[in-house]
């Protein structure tokens, strides 16, 4: 196991190299870059050099060159300053990412909590109304993007009842109560939205076992239903669903970044959003290198899951 | 003696998306407790259809649509479903014909063998753990115990069948189901099953319905023959007796189509001409009046019932001259 997960890690090496270089190369591609924007908000007519702030912010050397710069601190951890409020990148990292793994992992569970039981009751009760109407709304929140539904949940309540979910930020080991109030409503749309593939999946993987010979056998055995789909189909049904899970990790960070934005999470979304405004180049790479590791270590974590659910993956 | 089971006049029906399909027409068995029967026929004449049915395995899209299934004095299509959960396993034992995909791939062989001992005679599962153990030994699994926590990728096709008759045996049933179990194994290993299974059945002194294609195991394991044809039961007489005196001309058919040990290495077998009959397209009269050596006209008019042509041996078929 430990070989495998070493092996693993190894892996994960070239793809993390190949994704810097995109994300370093990529954000320098969006027209209007940072020294451009610094000038405009400083007076020019301060007779401010380009050249010099150039030189300040280390821009002046061949972009190959800032790459092996950054590589080389990065490696050590470092991963420069903001251009613009002159921190440590790794320092408002290690305050926002928390943040976002909070609402993440919140929303995987309302994901988990929702999708799976409904996916499980749709596929019992195939062909049904209730399984038209679980499929139907799985639809739903598949098409409807979850930031429109924010956009909602902060208008309508407020023109209907005069509430509006809050929005004011506490740290969770400040004030669990008042921070998790604040993370529940976008956890919840994250998570509906996450549901809606892994409730369909599981609806027809679940099927697609209940078909299979061993299930047969078990119904021969005398089994009761409920105990032929909780002992003998749901491990196998889960083992492509935690693959799907895996596969969504892009989409989840994705989302989280679009709803901290509505309601004002402090986390690497906001961050990465205000870097990408201002051009704040080592900020927008430091998020996009932590985004990447999150996303190959959530897919070893699948892989570490898959050992668990499925036997002839442990032997 | 009444039967231990009886089957009469079952008739079975499917709904597939091109209508329906009569799979049983009019099948009837019967079975005293202790003896194997034997099912023959070829690919698609019902004969695990009618072996599902006996315990209501037949899905959401099959039915009985006539006919009663009468089991230790219970016709079992018309119980309850929570009265068919307490016979499945426990009074009759099914063992199907892919020993691969037959066995749960995420639960251990312990688990699967003590589940039906837990179920049924509600024992801890420590106990019936034990229990399965003891089992694995009888069905001769090397290492049995050990082998408890194994999962069904760690043991060989024979092996799997092996555990599939251990969990079959589990509860002591009156009657065994077996559903072309050596099939889907090699040759080498399908003889040891057989033997093995009916060394152990006449053992537990259950019943045993052999389903098969091969009328060569039919001669050396089975008391009773059913051969069945197009859904229906076409013969069936005890076994030296249909050796003797096949009295269907597809039974005829079938015995010159067994390889023989003495007989002339040069020589070919004969085959059944033509193809086994679409059940959604029946001919009329005897369904085997196309392929019959002996059709009259009235054989594609009228259709031949069951009748006793000897004591114990019926035929559905209006006769002929040899
Ligand atoms: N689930 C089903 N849905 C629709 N039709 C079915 C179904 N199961 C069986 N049938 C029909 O019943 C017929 C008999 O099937 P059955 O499986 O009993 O044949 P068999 O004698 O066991 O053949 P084999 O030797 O290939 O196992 C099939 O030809 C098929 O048309
Ligand atoms: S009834 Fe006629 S067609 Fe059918 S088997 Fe007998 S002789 Fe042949
Ligand atoms: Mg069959």
């Amino acid at each position: 196991m430990q070989a495998f997960i070493i092996r693993r890690l190894l892996a994960v090496i070239p793809t993390l190299l190949f994704t810097s270089v995109i994300v370093f190369a990529s954000i320098r591609l969006i027209p209007g870059d940072v020294v451009d924007l610094m000038l405009a908000q400083n007076d020019i007519s301060t007779g401010t050099d380009r050249a010099v702030i150039e030189a300040a912010l280390g821009l002046d050397k061949p972009i190959y060159e800032q790459y092996f710069i950054w590589v080389a601190n990065a490696l050590q951890g470092d991963f420069g300053y903001s251009l613009w409020q002159n921190t440590p990148v790794a320092e408002q990292l290690a305050v926002t990412l928390p943040i976002t793994f909070e609402l993440g992992f919140l929303a995987l569970i309302v994901a988990l909590t929702v999708a799976i039981p409904i996916g499980i009751y749709s596929a019992m009760k195939q062909d049904t109304p209730g399984d038209y109407i679980t499929r139907s709304f799985s639809l739903l929140m598949l098409a409807i993007p979850s930031f429109w539904l924010g956009t909602l949940v902060m208008v309508f309540p407020s023109v209907w009842w005069r509430w509006a979910p809050p929005l004011q930020y506490t740290p969770f080991f400040e004030d669990p109560l008042g921070n998790l109030a604040h993370m529940l409503v976008p956890a919840v749309l994250l998570g509906l939205s996450l549901s809606a593939v892994t409730m369909r999946m599981t609806r027809t993987m679940m099927l697609e076992v209940l078909r299979q010979d061993y299930i047969r056998t078990a119904r021969a055995k005398g089994l009761h239903e409920n105990l032929i789909i909780f002992r003998h189909a749901l491990r196998n049904c889960l083992i492509p669903v935690v693959t799907l899970i895996g596969l969504q990790a892009p989409l989840l960070i994705g989302g989280a970044v679009i709803l901290e934005q509505i309601f004002v999470v402090p986390g690497m979304g906001l961050m990465l959003l205000e870097a990408v405004f201002q051009r704040d180049y080592p900020v927008v790479t430091g998020v996009f290198l932590i985004v990447g590791v999150s996303i190959l270590l959530i897919n070893l974590m699948v892989d570490l899951t898959y050992g668990f659910l499925d036997p002839k993956v442990r032997h | 003696m009444s039967p231990l089971l009886a089957i009469s006049d079952l008739s079975v029906t499917f709904v597939t998306e091109r209508g329906q399909v009569q799979a049983l027409d009019g099948v009837s068995l019967s079975l005293n407790a202790g003896e194997t029967l034997a099912v023959v026929g070829e690919s698609g004449s019902g004969k695990s259809v009618t072996a599902l049915s006996i315990l209501g395995l037949l899905g959401d899209s099959g039915s009985v649509s006539n006919g009663s299934i009468e089991f230790d004095g219970e016709d079992l299509t018309k119980v309850s479903v929570q009265r068919l959960r307490e016979i499945r396993g426990n009074q009759i034992a099914f063992i199907f014909q892919e020993p691969m995909s037959s066995l749960n791939p995420v639960l251990t062989i312990g688990t699967q063998v003590a589940e039906p001992i837990w179920l049924h005679h509600k024992k801890s599962w420590s106990e019936a753990f034990e229990q399965a153990g003891e089992l694995l030994q009888r069905v001769a699994i090397p290492d049995a115990v050990k082998r408890l926590e194994d999962y069904p990728h760690q043991f060989s096709g024979g092996m799997r069948q092996r555990v599939m008759i251990a969990m079959a045996l589990a509860c002591q049933p009156k009657l065994i189901i077996a559903d072309e179990p050596t099939t889907a194994l090699d040759v080498t290993v399908q003889a040891q099953i057989l033997s093995l299974l009916k060394n152990l059945t006449k053992e537990a002194n259950s019943s045993l319905i052999l389903i098969t294609h091969d009328l060569g195991v039919v001669a050396r394991y089975a008391d009773k023959v059913a051969v069945m044809y197009g859904g229906r039961v076409v013969e069936t007489a005890y076994a030296t007796e249909l050796y003797k005196n096949p009295q269907h001309p597809y039974t005829e058919g079938l015995m010159a189509s067994i390889p023989k040990l003495d007989g002339d290495p040069g020589s070919t077998l004969y085959t059944i001409e033509g193809q086994p009959p679409d059940l959604s397209n029946l001919p009329s009269g005897c369904s085997f009046n196309p392929r019959c050596p002996h059709a009259q006209d009235k054989c594609t008019m009228t259709k031949p019932t069951l009748a006793e042509v000897a004591p114990n041996h019926k035929r559905a078929c209006f006769g002929y001259e040899r």
